[in-house]
């Protein structure tokens, strides 16, 4: 009798929290925008959503068959990648795009380099700035029956007058998930209070970028551009729900906010000074990039290993 | 006031709701007493009985091995049968002394103290040193050592470590509630041999019994308080104890004496009292027989040596089959194949679950979430240590501070890809050590 114990190392219990319960979090965290989406831009925006996620899905779930691997959807991130994905895009996209855009993600982005948690790249992020370099024209097209006018973004760079009050609300011109400010934040502070993300990057990164643009915005200080900066395009969208994504930011505390600053210095440089209006997205997976040099530099010091030191000091 | 505690921990499932309001119960052992010859950290014993002998109980029957080892006694009275090695709960064979028990208990005479303030530090010393006292919270690092520090004069804090984090066990919750007396007494003598330090209990704020008895207790003594501390896992922990009690932190390369602490454990404290003031050797202890797998929870003072098949028994025996049994707590506790195994000094507690959760959870990718990191009450980075473990960088591997982990488990607690985080970390410790101590 007794041979049929189970032998294992400590620890012998476990928290509830999954990875896949972490996933449903964040696909709960982005319906308010993706709802609001569907009302601003009508029952398209929600075709297009299905869509890039079954593609997404579909994709990751024939790449395992092919290698003969374990299948991996049911951790749900596939979902989310997908997404993230449709937030990102105008809502008048050829369907086929998005089809394209999912299946890059996946398996360009994610399972060529290992599947989950290995990819270096926000799969989402890299796959919008694949489809906004091959279909340029497609993905800048923001015109619908509702918006005839340019996005905040773009207006703002003309010299025009924004109305910051619709750009919280997010009656504006945009991709799907972006507009709404309200929406976002909604999902931002369900997924703090679930412990799926903290301020650490999000907050580095909006100070940075507030900072940054009060320097070389050209206004100044002026607090309507820069709340309108910080309201436009698809920062805070980026700030919350892709800047975050574990795999693709640094795993240090220090150096999750050196990741802040970097995207937000670079999304400053490409607003300011790029051929674009927009620059969340390369800003993000430009600093993704730099994760593992992050993390090089901010070792954590143990616990009692500094102060040890400091003692040596005073003898 | 806020109450004190540590950065990082974890808060498991308590459990401490099937034992806790169990009176403590002495259980008398039936067949052989089986005594491992190493159940304390440093040199084995050495056998001082042959087989055939005849021992009392409180006779010694094996000596310290070195200055850091400790003496054993003969828990009853009855025949040495054999000196041979014998399978032990961590899974190691190891030479044992057995005795069989003759059921009559006789006993060696033993003389107290009337008055402890009349003894000189050395001999109170001698006193712990020779009744075998060792940290019996589960490391059984001889206490004598731990009470000879190079310079006493910087002893600023002797703490007790009243925390219990360890899920289940309830077995220091009870002697606190029921003997509180000896151990403030045994706090006494320790503060006598440090004449800078001051004494405090560090409870967890799940214990308010303890708490309001402990302070009723020390509110004549000028050099002890009673300190409540947030109920968090590892609060316990040697490190994490002393950071909350003194704000001190100290790192792996350290002992407790460079930040002028010593810590000490409920039973060992009570140990102490035993050893000094009425000249009694280890040889009971409080055990808690515990889980979802046994019949009747409960705390248990047993004969040191009595196999843990006849504490189950005591208990009430196994609810069906129990699946997972553990020597221990569920955080660092080492799981049995087996409950025909002898108790030792440091067996606190034996945990029967029911149902094995670990097993049923297949390790996923992980996803670099950084829960580990939060939990980490070390401050590290376990999901990269392990990663490094497994690829056996050593290099790296201690350039992250591999080797200042405590083995406490949260990080493998916590994560949500329940990957194996302190096994791997743990193993990748063992080896860089074993290759340092070889150079």
């Amino acid at each position: 009798m007794s041979d049929l114990y189970h032998v294992s190392s400590a620890p012998h219990v476990r928290a509830k929290d999954t990875t896949s319960r972490i996933m449903l979090y964040v696909i709960i965290a982005m319906l308010p925008a993706s709802l609001f989406g569907i009302y601003n831009f009508g029952i398209r925006a929600l075709l297009l959503i299905l869509v890039t996620v079954a593609s997404c899905v579909a994709s990751e779930w024939i790449f395992n068959k092919i290698i003969h691997k374990k299948q991996t959807i049911g951790d749900l991130s596939a979902v989310v990648t997908g997404m993230i994905l449709a937030l990102n895009l105008p809502v008048n996209l050829p369907i086929w795009e998005a089809i394209v855009g999912g299946v890059f993600a996946i398996v360009i982005v994610k399972m060529l380099f290992g599947g989950l948690g290995q990819n270096f790249m926000n799969p989402a992020l890299a796959a919008r700035c694949f489809l906004l370099i091959a279909f340029a024209k497609d993905m800048t097209n923001f015109v619908t029956d509702t918006y005839t006018g340019a996005t905040p973004l773009a207006a703002m760079r003309n010299g025009e007058a924004v109305n910051t009050m619709d750009m919280l609300i997010g009656r504006t011109a945009g991709t799907i998930g972006e507009t709404s400010v309200i929406a976002l934040i909604i999902g931002a502070i369900f997924m703090i209070l679930m412990g799926v993300i903290d301020l650490r990057i999000p907050a580095s990164y909006i100070v940075t970028f507030a900072v940054f643009m009060m320097l070389f915005g050209g206004h100044g200080v002026d607090a309507n551009y820069i709340t309108a900066q910080l309201c436009a395009g698809g920062l805070m969208f980026g700030a919350f729900f892709m800047a975050t994504d574990y795999v693709t930011s640094p795993i240090t505390p220090k150096g999750q906010i050196l990741f802040g600053i970097c995207c937000g210095i670079f999304t400053g440089i490409f607003r300011c000074f790029g051929a674009n209006a927009e620059g969340v997205s390369f800003a993000i997976i430009l600093s993704n990039i730099l994760v593992p040099l992050l993390e090089k530099i901010t070792v954590p010091n143990a616990f009692g290993v500094v102060k040890a030191k400091a003692a040596k000091g005073d003898k | 006031m806020g109450l004190k505690t540590f950065k990082g921990g974890v808060h498991p499932y308590e459990g401490k709701e099937l034992a806790k309001d169990q009176p403590i119960k002495e259980v008398r052992p039936k067949g052989e007493l089986v005594y491992p010859l190493s159940q304390h950290i440093g040199a084995p014993a050495n056998p001082i009985v042959a087989v055939g002998d005849t021992v009392l109980r409180g006779q010694m029957i094996a000596e310290a091995g070195g200055f850091v080892s400790s003496p054993i006694f003969a828990s009853v009275s009855g025949t040495v049968k054999a000196i041979e090695p014998r399978r032990v709960a961590v899974g190691d064979m190891v030479k044992s002394i057995v005795i069989e028990n003759d059921g009559e208990y006789k006993e060696v005479e033993f003389t107290g103290i009337d008055d402890v303030f009349e003894l000189s530090n050395e001999e109170i010393i001698a006193k712990v040193r020779d009744a075998g006292v060792v940290g019996m919270g589960g490391a059984g690092f001889p206490t004598h050592v731990k009470l000879s520090p190079k310079e006493p004069n910087k002893i600023e804090y002797i703490i007790a470590n009243c925390a219990e984090c360890e899920p289940y066990l309830t077995s220091d919750y009870r002697r606190m509630l029921e003997n509180p007396e000896a151990l403030v007494a045994g706090m006494r003598i320790i503060l006598q041999l440090f004449p800078n330090a001051k004494g405090v209990f560090g409870i967890e704020n799940n214990k308010p019994d303890c708490i309001e008895i402990l302070q009723k207790l020390v509110k004549g003594e000028e050099r002890m308080e009673v300190c409540a501390l947030e109920t968090k896992y590892p609060q316990g922990g040697e490190r994490q104890l002393i950071y909350a009690v003194t704000g001190r932190a100290i790192n792996s390369k350290m002992l407790p004496a460079d930040a002028g602490c010593i810590v000490d454990n409920v039973e060992t404290i009570t140990a102490i009292y035993n050893a000094v003031k009425l000249g009694i050797p280890v040889m009971n202890r409080v055990a808690t027989i515990t889980g979802d797998g046994i019949n009747n929870p409960g705390n248990f003072l047993y004969y040191i040596g009595t196999n843990y098949s006849e504490l189950v028994e005591a208990a009430g025996g196994f609810k069906g089959q129990p699946e997972k049994i553990i020597s221990g707590g569920p955080m660092m506790g080492f799981s049995m194949f087996s409950i025909d195994i002898p108790t030792t000094k440091t067996s606190s507690s034996l945990l029967c679950l029911f149902k094995d959760e670990v097993v049923a959870m297949e390790p996923t990718a992980c996803i670099n979430c950084g829960r580990c990191v939060e939990a980490c009450p070390e401050l590290l980075v376990p999901s990269r240590l392990a990663k490094m473990a497994d690829k056996g960088q050593s290099e790296e591997f201690e350039k992250w501070h591999g080797l200042e982990c405590i083995e406490c488990g949260s990080c493998s607690y916590i994560c949500p890809a329940k990957r194996h985080l302190a096994q791997s970390i743990k193993s990748m410790k063992k080896q860089v050590l074993a290759s340092k101590r070889k150079k």
